[in-house]
């Protein structure tokens, strides 16, 4: 069988086009995914079911008793923390919210270890964003800085990009510049029209020099800033003047470097700027297939995208205090429940030995690197392989993903949602 | 079967021309019945003004724009919160609150049904999925056709019949309700940084005009026989001098429709602007009210400004682009290809400001102008004008000349030189109050056929109970009561159950949401239209079978099925 229009959940870009050829419970071939995305889709081993550490071993357990002990875990826990979410789908996510409003709990998604700053960035100023069809129809003139594409989104430069064909350019491949700015020649800096080479942590400053001559403040710029000479700036700053339509797309080069929110925030200017003078958006490069639902989920329920604290019944925001990574490092909380991320492959090593020292339950297809911490792991479908969901795309746009096999492994939401009812029996509701 | 009696209401109703009879509502299987049985449940609510539940036909509840506004402004998270409480979730926001936050604060002033204002069809899956977690208050949505390209090439080509059909393919597939257009041919314009001035500026590349889209799209609307005429956020919002622009859309509408308006002209205080600049800014509310007067085929809705804190969110990118220039404050802006566009900045109205004095004068003086009440409805465009629980001042302002005067004295002194309100002695009553609050929006959107905006036996059993005895209280000079009783019901009943009581929410209900399929022929179905198929593939970046909305995304599925002439 053949599941043609089948969306990818692996990256930001969510691409819907893709096909599926299944022979019974197993992929066979995918068409038209990248590499990650065919990886993803043709599988990894997975867990057959819920296991309990047992001393140095695992033991079997059911589903029911795999709930209860989670529900357990969290009922009695003083200070919860709900974490990950960008790796389900948006119908899980309203759960877990749920949840950890019950529990009083904290619930973060891993946007506070990859475009957190980016978001308080926004926060700040704004975002000058649009839909990826908008750039692919209109852009001659695209930016990406701090990201690369080809390693990370590699058919973002074909759908939406440098070889996408569009409707308001005749020949988008010549007609349309590439200019990748980033602190080593990348892959994506091969297929540029502009290479801009910054010295590490140079990213602000570079930003400021382009908002200055954009300005036309050009006599006040050093000759070099960061490594880049004045000459390739002004170059630059006409080039984004001169487009019709200009886009930047940012990454963690960018965000999680010296600087941080800053950064962004001084790119947003710098677009804003560039709105006076011509069409520019720009947007950021989501990671996780579904990071983006997870701070649309968490936003039309509690306010706010991410790291949320119930502990005093309403919702609180405060992220540096509230976010995983400061709770854990606090040795503050005392019971984890993790659900589609890997925190253990990412988080810093103060706060893995604390998530040695708590409860852990962990909701993952797969074995990880954060098994290793678990008490409890649970084995889910895959959202866009063996269950449904909805996902948001890095620009917003919602997509319902598709089912292509059936596997019998409940989703994410069903198991949730079992915990959630014993957890509302616990509290007597 | 559950039944319910709500006896000795004082009601206002005016869908059936009941005004303030005493009287007693029957309610069985959460439909308004002509009597229940001795067992049922009864309510006595010793003769407290009771009116169908209220009916929003223009706010921002829900949707890609709305949870943006929550997501750059945890400043105004903060600045409303509830905890969680007994079947009640937590809530944060004030001017634009969570989806609970929404629904809970609406349903205490009464309202069980609201329309959103503005959903881009590529993004509605994300409106819906937030109307579900609006659980108190029944829902629909506008869809936005402002800067659709297949739209405009079949006007180009002076296909109506083609229009229409892309219309009904795409409220079926987004599960909308009516036919939005914002800023006609801008969203588009705006795409390319540019804007259109008035109606008969040509749109960049599509050369056609916005007098062209709203004359055939308000064609194609009545071709698909739509409950809801055409919903127009006119060209040119919050300039100077726009009234022109206005005066000149509201012209192009014909008398197409027995039953209701031919145009809903929304938020119209932020398109009746005098004046060539900010500095000779002026009311030009009169001409507006009076051209709306002579013309039963359109009806508007207020759009009144309050005084405060608030967010502003629109289809509108390059209006928005403008207040950013204005205010400095941060800006976000969000283009959707092929179809539309958004932005959102926060604002603040202040009574020290000359201009927002106009604008609040003139919101008030086109409710007190507008002869018909059925013509001139209650918003605040809500979040833009003001938030929604601002709803009960508006209702004393309209109801009190002293209150109208007291507020008068406290803003900007020159306001009085360019505004008619302090010579307009006019005073609302209840009954014009229940119109605009829920009747006339009903009518308007054509949902009181299905059993919205009245109390007639078949009728959904949406009941708003305010604390108030209309005998006892001159709305003229007891202005406080009247914002203390519309700001909370004794009850409000939605579906038949009691959801809200002096200001508590009691369940966490299930909504419904109202949505449009248009029948056309084959020949007209634009699922099978190869051109249509092949625009689709090559510019969208979703693929065509992926766009629809799945049923799975609606609460309780309330289809209205139409007829259409193609």
């Amino acid at each position: 069988m053949i599941v043609k229009d089948a969306v990818c959940p692996f990256c930001g870009c969510l691409c819907d086009d893709i096909e599926v050829e299944v022979d019974g419970d197993r992929v066979v071939a995918v068409t038209n995914a990248c590499e990650l995305g065919t990886k993803k889709f043709m599988g990894e081993k997975r867990l057959k079911n819920p296991i309990l550490r047992d001393g140095d071993a695992w033991k079997d357990i059911t589903y029911d008793e795999a709930a209860r002990y989670a529900a357990g875990m969290l009922l009695s826990a003083e200070r919860p923390l709900l974490y990950g979410w960008s790796g389900t789908h948006g119908e899980a996510q309203c759960v877990g919210v749920h949840m950890a409003e019950l529990v009083r709990g904290v619930i973060d998604n891993t946007s506070s270890v990859c475009h957190g700053p980016s978001i308080l960035a926004i926060q700040e100023v704004g975002h000058p964003g649009c839909t990826l069809g908008v750039v692919k129809n209109r852009a001659d003139l695209v930016i990406y800085w701090g990201s690369n594409p080809i390693d990370a989104h590699p058919r973002h430069l074909s759908r939406y990009t440098r070889y996408a064909e569009g409707f308001f350019l005749d020949n988008a491949f010549r007609d349309r510049k590439v200019i990748v700015v980033d602190v080593r020649k990348t892959e994506t800096a091969n297929i540029a029209d502009e290479f801009v080479q910054i010295k590490p942590g140079g990213d602000y400053a570079v930003l400021s020099a382009l908002r200055a001559i954009v300005r036309g403040k050009t006599e006040t710029i050093p000759r070099t800033v960061a490594g880049v000479t004045r000459e390739q700036l002004v170059r630059v700053a006409n080039l984004c003047k001169g487009a019709k339509f200009g886009a930047v797309y940012f990454g963690l080069g960018l965000t999680m470097t010296r600087g941080k929110y800053k950064n962004i925030r001084n790119a947003i200017e710098l677009v804003s700027e560039l709105s006076r003078h011509t069409k520019f958006t720009i947007s950021a490069m989501r990671g996780h297939y579904n990071v983006y639902g997870s701070n649309e989920v968490n936003t039309w329920m509690t306010g706010y995208p991410f790291g949320i604290d119930f502990s005093r019944g309403i919702a609180f925001y405060n992220p540096g205090e509230t976010t995983a990574v400061d709770i854990l490092a606090r040795k503050e909380c005392d019971a984890a429940l993790i659900v589609g991320s890997d925190p253990a492959a990412h988080f810093p090593r103060k706060c893995l030995e604390h998530l040695a020292e708590i409860p852990v339950v962990q909701l993952d297809p797969y074995p990880n690197a954060t098994t290793a911490f678990c008490n409890v792991q649970i084995p889910v479908a895959v959202t866009g392989i063996d269950a449904v969901g909805t996902a948001y795309r890095m620009d917003g746009v919602p997509i319902r993903t598709r089912q292509v096999l059936s596997s019998g492994y409940p989703s994410d939401r069903e198991v949730l949602l079992k915990m959630y009812t014993l957890m509302q029996e616990g509290k007597g509701q | 079967m559950t039944e319910l009696l709500v006896k000795n209401a004082c009601v206002i109703d005016p869908l059936r021309s009941i005004n303030a009879e005493t009287m007693d509502i029957a309610i069985r299987d959460g439909r308004i019945v002509e009597e229940v049985s001795g067992a049922a449940e009864v309510i006595d609510v010793h003769g407290m003004l009771t009116m169908p539940g209220g009916v929003d036909s223009h706010t921002h509840i829900c949707g890609t724009k709305v949870n943006f506004g929550r997501y750059m402004s945890p400043e105004d998270m903060r600045a409303g919160r509830t905890p969680r409480r007994g079947p009640l979730h937590a809530t944060s926001g004030y001017s634009v609150p969570t989806t609970y936050g929404n629904s809970y604060r609406y349903s205490v002033m009464g309202y069980t049904t609201l329309l959103e204002g503005a959903m881009a069809p590529l993004e509605a899956r994300h409106t819906h999925e937030e109307f579900i977690y609006t659980p108190l208050q029944d829902t629909m949505a506008n869809t936005l056709f402002d800067g659709n390209w297949g739209i405009m090439e079949a006007i180009r080509d002076g296909d109506t019949k083609r229009v229409a059909a892309i219309i009904a393919w795409t409220l079926r597939a987004v599960k909308g309700f009516g036919v939005k257009l914002t800023n006609p041919g801008g969203t588009e314009a705006w795409q390319w940084g540019k804007n259109v001035s008035c109606i008969r500026d040509p749109v960049p590349y599509f050369e056609v005009t916005p007098a062209e889209i709203i004359r055939k799209v308000i064609e194609a609307n009545e071709l698909l026989h739509l409950p809801h005429s055409v919903h127009l956020h006119a060209n040119n919002l919050g300039t100077p001098g726009n009234y022109t622009c206005t005066l000149g859309s509201m012209g192009l509408v014909p008398d197409l429709n027995k039953k209701r308006q031919t145009l809903y002209a929304t938020h119209v205080q932020f398109h009746a602007y005098g004046g060539s600049g900010w500095p000779d800014f002026c009311s030009k509310s009169e001409p507006i009210a009076n051209f709306v007067n002579m013309r039963p085929q359109i009806v508007m809705d207020m759009g009144q400004v309050m005084f405060g804190r608030t967010t502003t969110m629109t289809a509108d990118g390059p209006m928005e682009f403008n207040l950013y220039r204005l205010h400095h404050e941060k800006w976000s802006n969000h283009d959707v290809e092929l179809e539309t566009g958004s932005g959102i900045i926060p604002v603040i109205y202040r009574r020290k400001n000359l201009v927002n004095s106009i604008m609040w004068a003139i919101g008030l003086e086109l409710a007190l102008l507008t002869e018909s009440p059925w013509q001139c409805l209650l918003t605040t465009d809500n979040p833009n004008g003001a938030p929604f629980v601002r709803y009960p001042e508006i209702i004393a302002l309209l109801m009190s000349k002293k209150y109208r005067d007291a507020e008068f004295a406290t803003v900007h002194p020159d306001t009085a030189a360019r505004v008619p309100l302090p010579a307009i002695e006019r005073e609302l009553d209840w009954y014009e109050i229940a119109v605009m609050t829920r009747a006339g929006q009903a009518k308007a959107l054509g949902i009181q056929e299905i059993g919205k905006g009245h109390l007639g036996p078949g009728a959904y059993a949406d009941v708003a109970v305010y604390p108030i005895r209309i005998d006892e209280v001159d709305p003229s000079v007891d202005h406080q009561k009247v914002i203390e009783a519309f700001g909370q019901t004794e009850y409000t009943i939605k579906r038949g159950r009691v959801v809200a009581r002096r200001g508590e929410c009691l369940i966490d209900g299930s909504n419904a949401t109202f949505w449009v399929k248009p029948k056309v022929s084959e020949a007209y179905d634009m699922g099978k239209d190869p051109d249509f198929i092949e625009k689709f593939d090559r510019y969208y970046t979703v693929r065509m079978r992926n766009y629809p909305v799945q049923e799975e995304y609606l609460n309780r599925n309330r289809c209205i099925e139409t007829e259409a002439e193609i």
